[in-house]
């Protein structure tokens, strides 16, 4: 079952404020769940999204110019940050890895508690009607 | 044929055999598979060239036995284990048999020790002798992933220590029932293959016909085996069916059935004719019974429903799968009304909880019923579900019809 498995980060999210040993440890965390996930074979695909200020809203009507506004709605409480597409053997493995992301370590240690975002990508064989 | 598809019809055939020789010889598996691929590729360069050796399997073992030898004396670490290896090697090479190993390793691949999404590729990958490249292809994902899945698998039977010989008589069964799971599940892993812009895929469903076949060969008098291959049969009839031009899904009831595979139809039938009579059923033989009643109706309407909902009851009580529970309350609604289908869903709430295909399957009885409101809350609560792509755009479209415009 594949799955898209979605960090979020808050705009006013101060990472840029971290410590260097809090930034390397968390960034240890990371990679070490990426790893495994990749020596498993369960890892398709993972990205990480540059930050809100090179972010760009689009919106058209297709007759005039598009309106192309700078970085994110100001209402916006939480936007991507990155994600990981994997194909694993049940949810509960893909909740297994969402956990283990959410309890990253943030600033001294305390785990950041991020909310992690985990949807299934729609490629259930379809049954016979 | 030209040599190079004579060629690659030649390794594909050999591959497992070989495979199995060596594994025989030097019980690890997973270098020994190394060693194979390696030799394939060897053949594969050599042999358009060089001509088709007079005993191409010899050849094989004889180069992937040298490669297997190599990648031991590379790995000094490993030393011992060559000396065990060379302590337990036979005085005289061992000939090349013509005895069929592979379904050897049939069993071996689908250990139940492996997860099925372990199994499968290393099934398509040992015993069906496909490329990485073309599993990984098949299954939508990249190449190294599959590549490290598959190490993954092998790596799990060196280390769970698991023999490769058969199973005995008292694992048989439980072993055989895990084969049977994992050629199903190629099955129908294909059978979605169907739909979406994929261009050039292995074909599973297929596949998973041919290796059935094998295993028939290998077991002419297990009748589950039978049951399934007569059920992949009696399904694949129907795909060019199945499927409308932009790959969306047509239910049985409204496919032209004219475009089913009447070769198919009727080998299908004949193996449960063969089978059925030996009174050992099972559930794929019931599920191939089912099969067979929809590809002998000329039309929907001439469906034998009452014995679908028999076969549907042999099954349910055989397996206690909601599922089946599921498909026997449609097969009720068509002998005694929609009222009674639904009914019979009333149980399923709590086994199969927020399920799509609960939905999907009360919305259409109740549109049967006549309650099309609550038809098209079902669908669209379904089409929320599902993770088939085409099912969605299925229910979603049923949704729409019963709103009108």
């Amino acid at each position: 079952m594949k799955y898209l498995i979605m960090m979020t980060q808050s705009p006013d999210d101060p990472v840029q404020e971290w410590t260097a040993a809090d930034v390397k440890a968390s960034w240890a965390h990371m990679q070490q769940i990426h790893q495994e996930m990749a020596e498993a074979g369960e890892l398709l695909a993972a990205e990480k999204l540059a930050g809100p200020e090179a972010t760009k809203i689009v919106t058209a009507d297709g007759a005039s110019a598009p309106v192309v506004t700078d970085g994110i709605y100001p209402e916006a409480k939480e936007l991507l940050a990155g994600f990981w597409m994997v194909d694993v053997d049940s949810e509960q493995r893909a909740i297994e890895i969402a956990a283990r992301t959410s309890a990253a370590p943030g600033p001294g240690g305390t785990p950041t508690r991020k909310p992690i975002v985990v949807r299934p990508i729609m490629d259930a064989p379809p049954p016979e009607w | 044929m030209s040599l190079h598809t004579e060629v690659e019809y030649l390794l594909r055939t050999q591959a497992p055999q070989v495979l199995a020789a060596l594994v025989r010889r030097h019980w690890d598996f997973a270098d020994a598979e190394d060693a194979v691929q390696e030799a394939l590729i060897a053949a594969a360069t050599q042999w358009p060239v060089d001509g088709v050796p007079g005993n191409p399997r010899g050849w094989l073992i004889a180069v992937a036995g040298r490669r297997l030898t190599d990648l031991w004396r590379a790995d000094v670490a490993r030393r011992h284990r060559e000396d065990l290896v060379a302590a337990r090697e036979p005085a005289v090479p061992a000939q090349p048999s013509n005895e069929d190993d592979s379904l050897e390793l049939l069993f071996l691949c689908c250990h139940p020790v492996l997860a099925p999404s372990s199994a499968i590729p290393l099934t398509l990958r040992a015993v069906g002798g496909l490329a990485t490249a073309e599993i990984a292809a098949a299954f939508l994902v990249p190449e190294d992933t599959m590549a490290k899945r598959i190490s993954r698998a092998k790596q799990r039977i060196r280390t769970s220590g698991v023999p490769f010989r058969m199973p005995t008589p008292v694992e048989w069964d439980d072993r055989l029932r895990n084969v049977l799971h994992v050629l199903y599940l190629i099955f129908n892993e294909g059978y979605s293959a169907s739909a979406g812009p994929h261009v050039v895929r292995v074909d599973l469903s297929t596949e998973a016909i041919r290796l059935t076949r094998a295993l028939r060969a290998a077991l002419p008098d297990e009748p589950e085996v039978v049951g399934l291959l007569a059920l992949m049969l009696l399904t694949d009839a129907r795909r060019p069916a199945r499927t409308g031009p932009a790959g969306q899904l047509i239910p049985l009831s409204e496919q032209d059935r004219t475009r089913w595979n009447q070769t198919l139809i009727t080998e299908g039938i004949a193996l449960l004719s063969e089978v059925l009579p030996r009174r050992a059923v099972g559930e794929y033989q019931l599920q191939a019974a089912i099969a067979a009643i929809h590809d002998e109706a000329a039309t929907a309407d001439e469906t034998d429903w009452p014995q679908i909902l028999a076969l549907y009851g042999l099954l349910e009580r055989m397996t206690g799968n909601p599922m089946v529970t599921l498909n026997r309350a449609i097969a009720l609604a068509m002998v005694q009304g929609p009222a009674a289908g639904l009914a019979a869903l009333a149980d399923l709430d709590t086994e199969l909880p927020d399920h799509h295909r609960l939905d999907a399957v009360r919305a259409h009885l109740l549109d049967l019923a006549g309650d099309t409101d609550s038809a098209i809350m079902h669908y669209q609560r379904a089409a929320g579900r599902t993770t088939s792509l085409a099912e969605r755009d299925y229910l979603t479209a049923r949704a729409a019809r019963l709103r009108g415009p």
